[in-house]
């Protein structure tokens, strides 16, 4: 899933600087019209092939979920029931693990990727710059199963002996937000998921914080500290509003990693079917339900339930595109109004 | 990375020396369970008459998919399909290697094999029931023991698993409110606990957390040294999981009147028989539309059964006993046969 995303990515990127349509007038005609009129066509295909697949994808999850579709109708949809013995099968639990792993990254990995971007481009020293970055691209590059185990293996034990204690002491006895933090500490579980896939997702919103950043033209800051703008002025008023179509963008590369990361889930997330208002419970994720049942799924409704489930975590996705393309536009009209 | 250039060695030569006889290589896919015994006696049985076999372990239930639909020679299946769909679909099952489940915890006061549990003491942790170790029923069981009060931990299997079906087709057995509530399957709705993927999920789980007990494979058990719990079995008798007590449940099953040879071997009688114990099953056609592959996939387990039973033992299964070979021969010759209805073996 978040491969489609990334393809889909660089289309939220581009679309407000690149020019669209027919090529401009005045071309001298002859054998290099040939040549362009065939380039177009070829990169209409590539295009094209994007939405074939996507349609392909699109239209066998739909045959593959059929009978569970209709079976359970849209109640599939706020059933928390998972049980492959008696074939009852609802998405709540995993849509909730999915939604609550990606909003807990995102609330610490957003923050974090700003500021490391932030000191990249504007604070560091020259000779830490080229180390850093590529450090951070670096992480990047490891793949999930790594973080997984790291997570489990490592992270695990000492979040549940030296910071869940302290969490539930503090946090888990305030009103109202107290049950989230509340529970045995076993160390795994939804808000360990949550803060593993932060981990993963800050190279590539740092990373495309930082070059959309250094986008900025040195006249637009220059002016700015001229003006007696602190670096935060600056930053806050001229370059993140600058660049705010590429820091969204960024933003949602990250988001969608989070939805449809799998294996470094399904090590810390506890897999289990059971709605729990606390975020120290063991929880499940759509995509790690997929990869812990697929294989084994015996019967034709429990595969058809799976492959919902596949279904739905793609319409998460597509929604969650569609918002951002909706705010974009939104900013876009303020912009219009407000000079 | 030993056996590579031994395979490759063996291929070459085979190569060389089979220019005129054309061998077959058969496919299979099915249980993860058996996977490293069958894919043992496939290097065994390639090295003795240079036929391969190819196997994969892609879960019980794609085994079975791909059995029904002709792409493999033979499928396996930890659970054993009911007699009905065997008619249904035209195959034949018979079992081709033993295991056990057994329980493991992490727990400070008791050492190796010392904690003594029952089928209904786990059933009801396993349902969330008692909820610490000191719990009056656990104490009972374990009389020269100091339990603490800590916290139990339940494990469980995330994946679909045969492991799992043989857990849970045991409580089912022995606690009427686990076959009401929760019931047996590879995989099932948990009561409470976490879930681990694969064996070596649960065996982390339970390592790293104090007070887990969860249930694996026994030679999984065995291979990372994990603390096992006695078992009491349907004689009254507290059991270690062992080769012994794994075949004395074998031996008291009733093969031959089972349809398909579909015996679950958990809670079996017989004093030393080990509660949780169960065969891996072999799936084919009785007819075979490709009557050379057939008669090469029994040609294969006929010699894994006379030549392989060392190397399950080494690797922690249990070789099926000699009596229930017999049987399986038999069947074979009565049921699995060509397009003109001669029998393949």
């Amino acid at each position: 899933m978040s491969s489609i995303l990334a393809t889909n990515l660089p289309s939220v990127l581009q679309e407000e600087s690149s020019a669209k349509g027919e090529p401009p007038p005045g071309r001298p005609a002859g054998g290099s019209a040939l040549v362009d009129a065939l380039f177009r066509h070829v990169t209409r295909l590539a295009a094209l092939l994007v939405f074939s697949v996507l349609a392909a994808i699109l239209f066998s999850l739909l045959v593959g979920s059929g009978q569970s579709i209709t079976r359970f109708g849209l109640a599939f949809l706020f059933n928390p029931e998972w049980d492959p013995v008696k074939e009852e099968f609802g998405a709540l639990v995993p849509i909730v693990g999915t939604l609550a792993t990606a909003a807990i990254a995102m609330i610490i990995a957003v923050p974090v990727s700003f500021g490391i971007a932030l000191f990249l481009t504007e604070l560091s020293p020259p000779w830490l710059k080229r180390p850093l970055g590529t450090a951070i691209e670096l992480l990047a590059a490891i793949p999930s199963i790594i973080y997984g185990m790291w997570g489990l293996f490592v992270f695990a034990p000492l979040f549940m002996e030296h910071v869940q204690p302290l969490f539930v002491a503090t946090l888990g006895k305030l009103p109202l937000i107290g049950v989230l933090f509340a529970g045995p500490p076993i160390g795994i579980g939804i808000f360990t998921a949550g803060l593993i896939l932060s981990i993963m997702v800050i190279p590539f919103i740092a990373s495309v914080m930082r070059d959309v950043f250094d986008l900025v033209p040195p006249m637009l800051k220059e002016s700015a500290y001229a003006l007696g703008g602190t670096t935060w002025e600056v930053m806050w008023k001229v370059v993140l509003p600058y660049t705010k179509v590429g820091v969204i963008g960024g933003i949602m590369l990250g988001l969608g990693r989070a939805l449809g990361e799998t294996m470094a889930v399904t090590f810390v997330i506890g897999n289990a079917h059971r709605l729990s208002g606390s975020l120290f419970a063991p929880g499940n994720s759509i995509a790690s339900a997929l990869a812990n049942e697929f294989t084994e799924a015996v019967g034709e409704l429990y595969s058809s339930a799976l492959i919902e489930l596949g279904l739905v975590l793609f319409l998460i996705t597509s929604i969650v595109l569609a918002l951002s393309k909706i705010m974009l536009m939104q900013l876009a009209k303020q912009e219009g109004t407000r000079s | 990375m030993k056996i590579l250039p031994l395979k490759a060695a063996s291929a070459l030569a085979a190569a060389l020396l089979s220019v005129s006889a054309h061998s077959v290589d058969i496919t299979g896919a099915g249980a993860t369970f058996p996977y490293p015994i069958y894919a043992k006696w496939a290097d065994g049985y390639k090295k003795a008459t240079n036929t391969g076999m190819n196997y994969q372990s892609i879960g019980s239930g794609g085994g079975i998919k791909q059995i029904t639909a002709k792409t493999v020679d033979f499928g396996a299946s930890d659970m054993p399909m009911k007699a009905e769909d065997l008619q249904k679909e035209g195959l034949v099952q018979f079992p081709a290697v033993m295991g056990g489940v057994v329980p493991v915890m992490n727990l400070k006061e008791v050492g190796q094999g010392e904690l003594k549990l029952t089928g209904e003491v786990l059933a009801s942790i396993y349902l969330g029931k008692i909820k610490k170790w000191n719990d009056p029923a656990i104490v009972a069981l374990n009389a020269g023991i100091k339990m603490s009060d800590t916290d139990i931990t339940v494990v469980h299997r995330s994946d679909g698993s045969g492991t799992t079906f043989l857990f849970t087709n045991y409580l089912s057995k022995v606690s009427p409110d686990w076959k009401s509530t929760v019931g047996e399957g590879t995989s099932v709705k948990w009561a409470t606990g976490v879930g681990g993927k694969g064996n070596e999920g649960v065996a982390s789980y339970v390592q790293k957390l104090l007070g887990a007990i969860g249930y694996v494979e026994y030679a999984y058990a065995k291979g990372n040294k994990l603390d096992y719990a006695q078992m009491r079995n349907r004689d009254g008798q507290f059991v270690r999981p062992d080769d012994e007590t794994f075949k004395s449940a074998a031996a008291g099953a009733d093969w031959a009147k089972t349809p398909g040879m579909g015996v679950v071997l958990t809670d079996q009688p017989g004093k030393a028989s080990w509660p949780m114990t169960g065969a891996s099953f072999i799936l084919m056609h009785a007819k075979q539309d490709k009557p050379e592959s057939g008669r090469e996939v029994l040609k294969f387990f006929d010699w894994s059964f006379k030549n392989g039973a060392k190397m399950a033992t080494e690797l922690e299964y249990v070789p099926m006993p000699e009596a229930v070979i017999k049987l399986i021969q038999a069947e074979w010759k009565a049921k699995i046969k060509d397009a003109s209805g001669k029998a393949l073996y």
